[in-house]
């Protein structure tokens, strides 16, 4: 199941792996608005309208539950089915689309009635004790959803009671399993039709498929992209596929899984060792709230609960003492003081929203190109021009290095260069070939690059940028007695340096990462970790990445020369594990499911098989851990999900999410139609839309922007452009900004076949080139014909292919759990012919504005 | 030559009646090809590498002459690729090797209606002295509350997901040493 991507387009060299499959008797079914080449490679292409993939999941977890058609024994085991919840907890479906905890006046949950019922307290979860409802509470909420809550509680998720009541016949009416039941009882094949557009023969069609191939013997990859990630309910569409996957018994198992397909070379990396607000490496999160006064404050919530986030401490205070030294002590908590503090919504857009406000003088912009790239094109220009400083570091001068001489403010003539205050330093960068260093892939595998050649004249890696600067600060600093300067003073910052511009070694950074033990050696698992001060250690799920002294980055075993799993190419992270949670590829007896799909198994001494157990090594399947057991010894020989407090997948989130504990189905923010589940809520309710003159959303239904727009990207560009616009061969294959509109929208609007149409939104208009193309179908939702536009978001005025930005439509309206923009669907109008260039422009948009009440 | 041998000399006689019906071998061979060597068997070295675009990580190995890339292809060895490339990734040497790549500091003034030039090391210092002095300006100690912040609201940061991971490691160790909590990248995108 490929759904929210085009996996043969935009990561065509995986794709030979589903083509493989096919021939080998896979059946590949795409969901997606557009029909693309994954599409025409798939057995079955079902249209899907854009912003209505939970309709859809829901349906097939409905079909699922109503017929049976959960792998049971699996079920039961392995997830949280059995699970009872609070006696509070009251759903979207009993209080017209929020669930209980819902506060209208500041947009946000309260979650403690999501909460399991506690085993212990013989009450419903409310209590104080370990694991109770009173933490629980200090985590959620408003000061949850400002701090990026969903990360907030790092790999493993919220903390919860670790032994909840249970019914495993799965008859309890508070089981997780009936409040599935009964939250899902609504969407049903009529309503998908409804909603999606997908006829109920077509729906039929592939509920059997995923059904008919999910059980002990067959498993059922979805494997999805942006499609589903850039909505304001991104979060729950991960979520809906998650609930599905499990009860199919899917998840843990090869062939299994649910596979993110990410479009940078090391988004994953930059995640695991996170360029991100809320998070320090490995997951931890950022001191903040409840969490920000002492380290004591900082580790309680999840200090030696079950599972191996329970060691979270040991993991922080090794990360303490690889960034500062032998300056982290047990005196002054390893320097947890030192870190600043979040107090709120420090995301990259609240950020932008502020620097146009000139409250942020300084902008550092590595390898990424916002006024293209994100959301309101508008509002990021804008931004730039009331930034003090801007550093762009590329390897061209991209449109937000240019921004103050060529940006279509300029056009217009709303600004001029003169008045622009922005100082602004272009740094160019070192390319991939240039410098050394690992990225980590979509699959968490950590690949080494080796220096190929010296950057030429002033360009230079990140490595050598941030090391220089950090280098010569330091040297500024070195005097000051000011306590603000103490953690700098403290940083460990003495990285060996090569080569004729000094570059640091990359593989000494690695190392660092890695981590080193009590008597400076390079540790080899993060198991050996410890909360101490003994270990440092700077990011723990990387620890092993240099075992036994080995850059296992830098393994290169041929494929032709290794079995299926090829475990020594490259290194995975945790320890080389290429399947997380693969203890549920066996039974709970420890037995594969099947032959068929055996992975891992228990050999009656320890865990073994193709792939490294995910596992504690020897914890054997019966293993019932005393009630005084932490960590990784608080797991019972049948819990899969090591990160879990109680090692089960979670069919029903009772903590960790700030948008409900089970995704519903909203429309997107902007969208034709009201919510025919939920009338009185149409979209998400805890969406963060930073409403303001800058940032208009177009009312629902609106027939002044009636069409449904996507954005999307081409095989031959990447991204904002930066890294391919301006090759000369990509732009020759695909020059210049289109659009797909279908034969029918084409008819309706006037609009001609390789001419040109002006696509409107309430914040800004931009000129495309026509594709006409059946590969955009007109769909029948809530009885009417609804028409989609597709427009690649690639490009901007500089370099060789060129054309308006398809950001510059987009409002910023992102998912409150994790603060992705909703660039997958909005609204808007198309006309034809080219827009107004100068000042026509805003006048242009401004009387859209005004036709539907937004000016 | 009698015309029989010449005939059977033709690409598509060998093709048809040869032992190589796709005319990927023996039958595309001539006098010509004979003497045809790919770019990359002149390279002085081949590095192992890894695709900078997407994150499906495929194997790349750059073949260097003269101190220059002159060729990138796919890796054989690679179970994640199998020695393929996508269009991009079949691109990189021309994105690493171009002309009109801009490898020098190029440095804007505030109203200024042009680039000027600016010497590195110049532009290292004066972007230190810009961090320190914004930071200076607008350290935050405490909230309103007393609660230590011990941070600067003044410089933000985007992106990281096309570096490396010990690019990412500095970045990340660096501003938060100096209080800079604005820090992002596309894994938002």
């Amino acid at each position: 199941m490929i759904q929210g991507s085009n996996f043969a387009e935009c990561h065509p060299v995986g794709f030979q792996f589903v083509m493989e499959a096919k021939l080998r008797g896979a059946k590949v079914i795409h969901i997606d608005p557009r029909f693309t080449r994954t599409s025409a490679l798939a057995d079955l292409h079902v249209p899907i309208r854009a912003g209505s993939d939970i309709a859809l999941l829901g349906g097939l977890i409905n079909y699922v539950l109503s017929e049976g058609k959960e792998f049971r024994e699996y079920v039961v085991s392995y997830t949280n089915a059995s699970s009872l919840i609070s006696e509070d907890y009251v759903d979207t479906e009993d209080l017209d689309g929020v669930f209980s905890g819902w506060d209208d006046k500041s947009h946000t949950y309260d979650p403690v009635s999501w909460a399991y019922q506690d085993s212990e307290s013989d009450g419903d979860g409310q209590g104080d004790g370990d694991g109770g409802g009173g933490e629980r509470s200090a985590h959620g909420g408003e000061h949850q959803r400002e701090t990026a809550g969903g990360d907030k509680y790092g790999s493993g998720g919220a903390s919860v009671a670790e032994k909840p009541r249970r019914d495993p016949t799965l008859q309890d009416p508070r089981c997780v399993f009936q409040i599935l039941k009964r939250h899902y009882a609504r969407y049903t094949a009529e309503f998908v039709e409804e909603v999606a557009g997908i006829p109920q023969d077509t729906f039929f069609e592939l509920a059997r498929a995923i059904t008919e191939n999910s059980g002990r013997d067959r498993t059922t990859n979805w494997s999805y992209a942006v499609g589903w990630t850039q909505h304001s309910v991104g979060v729950q569409y991960i979520r809906a596929a998650s609930i599905l996957q499990t009860l199919l018994g899917n998840i843990g198992r090869p062939g299994g899984g649910i596979m993110a397909l990410r479009g940078h070379a090391s988004i994953q990396g930059s995640t695991d060792i996170p360029t991100l607000f809320n998070l320090l490496p490995g997951y931890l999160p950022m001191p903040a709230g409840e969490r920000g006064g002492s380290l004591e404050d900082y580790i309680e919530p999840d200090a030696g609960k079950a599972g191996f986030w329970g060691d979270m401490p040991n993991y922080m205070t090794s990360l303490l003492k690889a960034w500062f030294g032998d300056a982290a002590t047990a005196e002054n908590e390893y320097g947890f003081d030192w870190l600043p503090r979040l107090s709120g919504d420090h995301n990259n857009y609240a950020t932008v929203l502020d620097m146009a406000e000139g409250k942020v003088p300084g902008y550092i912009v590595a390898g990424e190109n916002p006024a293209v790239g994100s959301a309101n094109g508008r509002l990021q220009r804008k931004a730039l021009e009331k930034a003090e400083w801007l550093v762009v570091r590329d390897l061209s001068c991209i449109e937000t290095a240019t921004f103050w001489k060529d940006s279509p403010e300029i056009e217009t003539g709303e600004v001029r260069t003169e008045d622009i205050a922005t100082e602004v330093f272009y740094v160019p960068a070192a390319s991939h070939v240039e410098k050394d260093g690992t990225f980590t892939n979509t699959q968490r595998l950590l690949q080494y690059r080796h220096k190929a050649v010296e950057p030429p004249d002033d360009a230079r890696s990140d490595l050598w940028f941030f090391y220089h600067l950090g280098r010569i600060i330091k040297e500024r600093l070195a005097d000051s007695d000011d306590p603000r300067d103490a953690p700098i003073k403290a940083l460990t910052w003495d990285y060996a340096t090569e080569g004729p511009s000094a570059e640091p070694v990359a593989s000494d950074v690695l190392k660092e990462i890695n981590g080193y033990g009590p008597d400076g050696e390079l540790l080899t698992a993060y198991t050996q970790l410890r909360g101490d001060g003994s270990t440092r250690c700077g990011c723990w799920i990387y620890c092993g990445v240099f075992a036994d002294g080995v850059n296992q980055a830098a393994r290169r075993k041929p494929a032709r020369e290794q079995d299926w799993v090829a475990a020594e190419w490259g290194w995975a992270w945790p320890a080389n594990r290429r399947q997380l949670y693969n203890r549920a590829s066996a039974d709970p007896d420890g037995k594969p499911w099947s032959e068929r799909k055996a992975l891992i198994w228990w050999d009656g001494e320890k865990w073994t098989g193709h792939d490294v157990p995910d596992f504690p090594p020897t914890t054997a399947p019966d293993y019932v851990p005393p009630p005084d057991a932490r960590a990784g010894k608080a797991l019972a020989g049948d819990d899969p999900f090591i990160m879990q407090t109680d090692g089960k997948a979670w069919l029903f989130a009772p903590a960790g999410l700030v948008d409900g504990p089970l995704p519903t189905h909203y429309e997107p923010a902007e969208t034709p139609f009201h919510n025919l589940l939920h009338p009185q809520h149409t979209s998400n309710p805890a969406a963060k839309l930073y409403e303001g003159p800058g940032n208009r959303h177009h009312p629902v239904g609106s027939t002044v922007f009636p069409f449904v727009l996507t954005t999307y990207r081409l095989t031959e560009h990447h991204t904002g452009g930066g890294m391919s616009r301006f090759v000369p061969y990509l732009a020759e294959l695909q020059p210049e900004a289109f659009c797909e509109v279908s034969p029918e929208l084409a008819r309706e609007r006037g609009l001609t076949h390789l001419g040109w149409a002006t696509v409107v939104t309430a914040r800004s208009a931009i000129e495309l080139k026509v594709l006409v193309t059946e590969r955009m179908q007109p769909l029948r939702i809530e009885g009417r014909e609804t028409h989609q536009i597709g427009v690649p978001w690639h490009f901007g005025h500089n370099g060789l292919a060129i054309g308006d930005s398809a950001n510059d439509l987009l409002s910023v309206t992102l998912d409150p759990n994790v603060d992705i923009q909703e660039s997958k669907v909005l609204t808007c109008d198309i006309r034809p012919g080219r827009r107004p260039h100068g000042a026509g422009l805003r006048t242009l948009v401004e009387d859209y504005q005004r036709r539907a009440g937004l000016a | 030559m009698g015309v029989r041998e010449f005939i059977e000399l033709w690409p598509v006689v060998r093709q048809l009646r040869g032992s190589d019906p796709t005319a990927r071998g023996d039958a595309a061979r001539s006098a010509g090809s004979e003497h045809l060597r790919p770019r990359i068997a002149e390279a002085d070295r081949v590095v192992r590498s890894i695709c900078p675009y997407c994150a499906v990580g495929c194997g790349q190995r750059v073949f260097v002459k003269d101190e220059k890339v002159i060729q990138i292809e796919g890796d054989p060895d690679s179970p994640i690729s199998l020695g393929k490339l996508c269009p991009k990734g079949a691109a990189s040497q021309q994105y690493v090797s171009r002309p009109d790549r801009v490898t020098t500091v190029r440095y804007r003034r505030p109203g200024g209606t042009e680039w000027e030039e600016l010497d590195l090391a110049t532009a290292m210092e004066m972007i230190a002295d810009r961090v320190l002095d914004t930071r200076r300006r607008t350290w935050q100690d405490t909230d309103e509350n007393g609660q230590p912040l011990r941070r600067t609201m003044g410089i933000a940061h985007l992106g990281g997901a096309t570096l490396d991971n010990e690019e990412n490691y500095l970045i990340k160790k660096l501003y938060t040493a100096l209080g800079a909590i604005q820090v992002e990248n596309q894994a938002r995108l």
